[in-house]
């Protein structure tokens, strides 16, 4: 079970579970976004440490190496980069509509957001 | 030219929403948006034709040729969907000018079209990918645009609906891109093609399993599936109404494709349907939406909410087609997909019309209406029928194809379910006829007049053609059911 | 023209005349002048293709195939033929009422009125003209949904529940038990039409039949078979005009109709006889005959008694067709369209009484037929032939229906048709016999209200006459019934 080297794996579903848990545990909207952020890292871990071959290098061609090189998978790494952009936008929009929400509101507590039962209309 | 149109899809959006974000007013950015949004039906119909014609297209983005490029693929069943996002983002398009005048500040007007249009650009770009990681990147482009036209609500509930569709939508994006991971690492491809080739060799682990799971409930929460259709009702009621006839139409729907272009063509029908109780889970949720989602919808007050649990129990029923997962079946899902996407457009363009004129939906404040704008309370009725699945509008088509898959199947038990859960529907519909119609108006509706003629006109549309699709359907479920044979045969 | 093309024209004719009445809305002569042409119109057409179809012709016309196999499609046979001629025939007598009618009351939103009577009647002779099952069900949901607005009519709140029952109950059994027959037939036989002999094939196994017959017969819930007959009752909140034409001829016959029609060209009686497994319907419809009978006595409503003497009626036609013999399906068609004539005959009075003399309750009627000579004429022919007395035309259906009974030895049915004549007889004698020999009461005698309008009496004295007519002249009736079942 406890193979070392899967433990990335591990170290991934811990982060993811936490990340989640926060998101659904936690009623200020700040901190859900940080439960959020927390959930994408894990995902951005997970396909990091896939790329990473062991004994591998960076996947430079020079000219005149070895032929036996072992190079690193370049991909995850560069699909990663995407992903880290899509969530920063994620948490910046997020975070903007937090700000809104304090101002229309006065609050960023979930449930005082819904205290006055607008919603049941 | 014609080499590129798969290209032109999403690079004329995609253009189009930056020119408009720098554009100073809000109607220069509503002709540019005109512009873009009506050029892609023209597009997505040329391709459909060349498809229909000869087969799938395969373009290499940036020629880089496929598996390691990113592939832009259109078959039967994405060509299908382009043209639906198309031929509804053309249709909201004209409706939104006086629309979203009227509800959206006028500073935010060209933050509105770029958004629409950027939503437009991931949508098509999902239905148009061949590559799985592309389509996480499409759908947060139209995720994230979402979430703030949801924001650009006049009613503050809009923000915090914006704000749980965002966590929401994000955790079943992530939820994707984690699947994507791990059938990454099985196969060393994201090419949809590619990587059904090579899961085909291989025996099936563990992981692959672990992948189906993590992309089916990513994608069932992004489309809605019942239990996970929380976030839906509050960012229908609340965004502004041309955003949510667009969305209603289109952002679910496409969900629905991704997720079965990965059960049915990337796994494979062998794999996702006999080793794992698929088609049992979908069926089961399916049926507690269409029955859950229609009895909650009764009891709504807000008309737009009410619709918003209609398209849960609507969903129910694409979602049924696909637990079917036989041709008649895939047809009736397929179908209903595009039946419902017209007819929900249309009541919910209906109902942008009654803000514009009373600046409300709530049941009680609609009493009289339909005297005073009998227009637009007609062509609610007419779509109301269709949701209903009255024999001789969309909405029955797909019900007749889905019962007929239930009875090849020999599920004659689900047909009753299936015919006694429309009968709800003429409850909630009903409700609003009878106040609309037999109730005294108020002050506000004795003043109301018609909806104005660019509203109405592209309402009417959508109308005619729920009409005219419960007829006509060698269009619709013509292409459905090729559709249905391209994923059911999947890439192999 | 061809028939094909008046087969079309019969039911684009009055949906067209949908549009042309809203346009005249504003002006009450044009709008009527329009409504009685088409009627007229619509019915010269039918008489037209009545001839052809005598002649042995089926005409037969497809519109477009909606789904593959599945076609909208019409096709007339002898009986669709007696059905269309008795609706587009009486259209245009009720017309002429609904004139005096409305009126005479000042009823509100005439215009929405007489829109949605010409679309029910467009939808009702596509019933009629259905070439098969889809088209058929087509057309019977679009009659439901263009009766609603003609039920709720009156607006208040008892209009509106019962059009809420007339719609959750006939839309409820179509799409639950209707959709799902058909979509069994399709299913099993992938075929929708109608033919002579049926389409199940030879010899299909019994409990298949005997189930799909069950969904059949209570999925044309139009046909009130109890117990599902309660919308019918409720519907009749609304104007007389609509009870008249729609709950005695267009609405309610539309349900029998089509039980006759699925009985005859899908099942097939020599298929349904040989399964033997349909002793069932025999049973429910002998008991809704006697049971509305006996419901139909104790209404002091005038209205709801005509409204239960119809569902008893109704339900004789679906026992003649249970009996399952030629002559016997001879007499269901007969009686669907003798009691068309002799019902709207009986509304038309109800309504010539509430025009006038604004009475509703058969306790208020002592003495009536002093003042009201023509309507209580025409109300006692009508109640004869509900009855089954000669010289009136629900003689004739009785009588095939008897004929049959006693050819195959079905007692059961004999002893119903005997007990619910006497029934019948409880409940409309008292009737006739105290409007014209009891003394008014004061309050009666001292209104002075004389006759209805002028049209009113026209139009109850032509259904009267038609009901004479019918017994005395049977000849096309006749003809059509017998072609029905190929003799």
């Amino acid at each position: 079970m406890f193979d070392a080297g899967l433990f990335n794996y591990w170290f991934v579903v811990a982060l993811m579970m936490t990340g989640l848990y926060v998101v659904m545990s936690r009623k200020n909207l700040v901190k859900k976004v940080i439960g959020l952020n927390l959930f994408q890292v894990s995902v951005i871990m997970f396909y990091v440490s896939m790329g990473k071959i062991e004994g591998g290098t960076a996947p430079i061609v020079v000219e005149g190496a070895a032929e036996d090189v072992v190079y690193s998978n370049p991909v995850p790494h560069v699909l990663m980069l995407t992903a880290i952009v899509v969530g920063v936008a994620t948490t910046a929009l997020a975070l903007a509509l937090v700000v809104r929400i304090n101002e229309a509101y006065g609050t960023i507590e979930e449930d005082e957001l819904f205290a006055d039962g607008e919603d049941d209309q | 030219m014609i080499s590129q149109l798969p290209a032109l899809q999403i690079v004329i959006p995609l253009l189009a929403a930056v020119l408009c974000a720098v554009l100073p007013r809000g109607n220069w950015a509503w002709a540019v948006a005109l512009g873009a949004s009506w050029a892609m039906p023209v597009v997505a119909g040329l391709m459909l034709q060349e498809v229909l014609a000869n087969g799938p297209i395969s373009y290499a983005m940036g020629g880089w040729e496929p598996p390691w490029g990113i592939e832009y693929r259109v078959d039967a069943a994405s060509g299908f969907l382009l043209m639906l996002i198309s031929i509804v983002g053309a249709v909201v398009m004209p409706y939104a000018q006086a629309s979203v005048a009227a509800e959206i500040e006028e500073h935010n007007v060209p933050w509105f079209y770029t958004m629409y249009l950027l939503c437009l650009a991931g949508l098509l770009g999902i239905a148009i990918t061949g590559d799985a990681f592309n389509a996480f990147v499409f759908l947060e482009v139209s995720s994230l645009s979402t979430y703030a036209m949801i924001a650009m609500g006049k009613d503050r509930r809009a923000l915090v609906a914006a704000y749980q569709y965002l966590i929401m939508g994000t955790i079943g994006a992530t939820f994707y891109v984690a699947g994507v991971g791990l059938l990454y690492s099985i196969t060393g491809s994201l090419n949809f093609v590619d990587v059904a080739a090579r899961l085909a060799e291989m025996e099936t682990s563990r992981a692959t399993l672990a992948a189906i799971a993590f992309i089916t409930v990513g994608m069932s929460l992004k489309l809605a599936l019942f239990p996970l259709h929380v976030w839906l009702p509050n960012a229908y009621a609340y965004a502004p109404s041309a955003a949510t006839a667009f969305l209603a139409a289109t952002a679910t729907k496409v969900a629905v494709y991704l997720m079965l272009r990965f059960l049915f063509s990337v796994f494979g029908i062998g794999t996702t349907f006999d080793a794992l109780p698929i088609s049992e889970i979908f069926i089961t949720l399916s049926l507690a939406a269409m029955f859950g989602a229609s009895i909650v919808a009764i009891f709504q007050q807000n008309v737009k909410r009410m619709l918003a649990y209609s398209s849960v129990a609507q969903i129910g029923y694409i979602t049924l087609g696909i637990g079917l997962a036989n041709k008649m079946g895939m047809t009736g899902g397929i179908v209903h997909l595009f039946n419902h996407a017209l007819m929900k457009a249309a009541l919910f363009l209906v109902l942008g019309g009654v803000v514009y004129r009373i600046g409300t939906v709530k049941l009680p404040d609609l009493a009289g209406l339909g005297r005073r704008m009998p227009v637009t309370m007609g062509a609610f009725v007419i779509a109301g029928l269709s949701i209903i699945g009255t024999p001789g509008t969309a909405g029955f088509i797909s019900k007749w194809y889905l019962a007929v898959g239930a009875f090849e199947k020999g599920w004659w038990w689900l047909v009753f379910l299936l015919v006694t859960s429309s009968l709800l529907s003429v409850v909630y519909i009903g409700r609003v006829v009878e106040i609309a119609y037999f109730r005294e108006p108020s002050k506000e509706v004795a003043s109301a007049t018609e909806t104005p003629l660019s509203m109405l006109v592209p309402t009417l549309v959508l109308v005619a053609a729920t009409v005219y699709f419960g007829i006509d359907t060698t269009l619709t479920a013509g292409i459905a059911s090729q559709a249905a044979d391209v994923l059911l045969a999947g890439y192999r | 023209m061809s028939p094909e093309v008046l087969v079309i024209l019969a039911i684009c004719l009055p949906a067209a005349s949908v549009a042309l009445i809203w346009l005249a809305g504003s002006q009450p002569n044009v709008r009527e002048a329009v409504t009685l042409t088409t009627a007229v119109a619509v019915f010269g057409i039918v008489l037209s293709l009545l001839l052809d179809v005598l002649a042995g012709a089926r005409p037969e016309v497809s519109v477009i195939e909606v789904m593959t196999g599945v076609s909208l499609a019409f096709s007339v046979e002898p009986l669709g033929m007696l059905f269309g001629t008795i609706a587009s025939g009486l259209w245009i007598v009720n017309s002429i009422y609904s004139i005096g009618y409305m009126r005479g009351n000042d009823e509100p939103r005439q215009t929405l009125f007489y829109m949605c009577f010409a679309a029910a009647i467009a939808s009702t002779l596509g019933i009629a003209f259905a070439e098969n099952l889809f088209t058929l069900f087509v057309f019977y949901e679009i009659l439901t949904l263009t009766t609603y607005p003609l039920v709720t009519h009156k607006g208040n709140e008892e209009a509106r529940s019962g059009g809420r029952m007339y719609l959750l109950m006939l839309l409820g059994t179509s799409m639950v038990l209707l959709l799902p027959a058909i979509l069994w037939t399709w299913a099993t036989t992938g075929n929708l039409s109608f033919e002579p002999g049926g389409i199940l094939g030879a010899a299909p196994d019994p409990t298949f039949i005997s189930i799909l017959l069950l969904l059949f017969v209570y999925g044309f819930g139009k046909a009130a078979v109890m117990p599902l007959h309660f919308w019918l009752p409720a519907a009749m909140v609304a104007p007389t005009p609509v009870s008249a034409l729609l709950h005695a001829v267009a609405v309610v016959k539309a349900g029998v109709f089509s039980i006759v029609k699925v009985v005859v060209y899908v099942f097939g009686i020599e298929t349904l006889a040989s399964a033997g497994t349909t002793d069932w319907l025999l049973w429910v419809a002998g008991t809704t005959v006697i049971a509305a009978s006996v419901i139909a006595l104790m209404q002091d409503n005038l209205k709801k008694r005509l409204a239960y003497s119809t569902i008893s009626q109704l339900s004789y036609v679906v026992l003649a067709v249970a009996i399952l013999t030629p002559i016997s399906v001879v007499g269901a068609a007969m009686h669907i369209a003798a009691h068309a004539v002799s019902k709207i005959t009986l509304f038309f009075a109800a309504g010539s009484i509430y025009t006038a003399a604004h009475l509703t309750e058969v306790s208020q009627l002592k003495g009536i037929g002093r003042s009201m000579p023509w309507t209580m004429t025409a109300f006692a022919i009508g109640a004869l032939s509900m009855i089954g007395v000669p010289p009136t035309a629900g003689f004739l259906g009785k009588w095939f229906m008897l004929s049959g009974a006693m050819e195959t030895g079905q007692w059961l049915a004999v002893a119903v048709i005997f007990a619910s004549t006497l029934l019948n007889a409880a409940y409309f004698l008292p009737i006739i016999y105290s409007a014209f020999f009891r003394t008014p009461d004061e309050s009666e005698a001292a209104s002075h209200h004389g006759e209805a309008p002028l049209p009113i009496v026209i139009a109850l004295t032509l259904t009267a006459a038609g009901t004479v007519a019918l017994f005395i002249f049977p000849g096309v009736a006749l003809a059509l019934s017998r072609l029905l079942v190929g003799g």
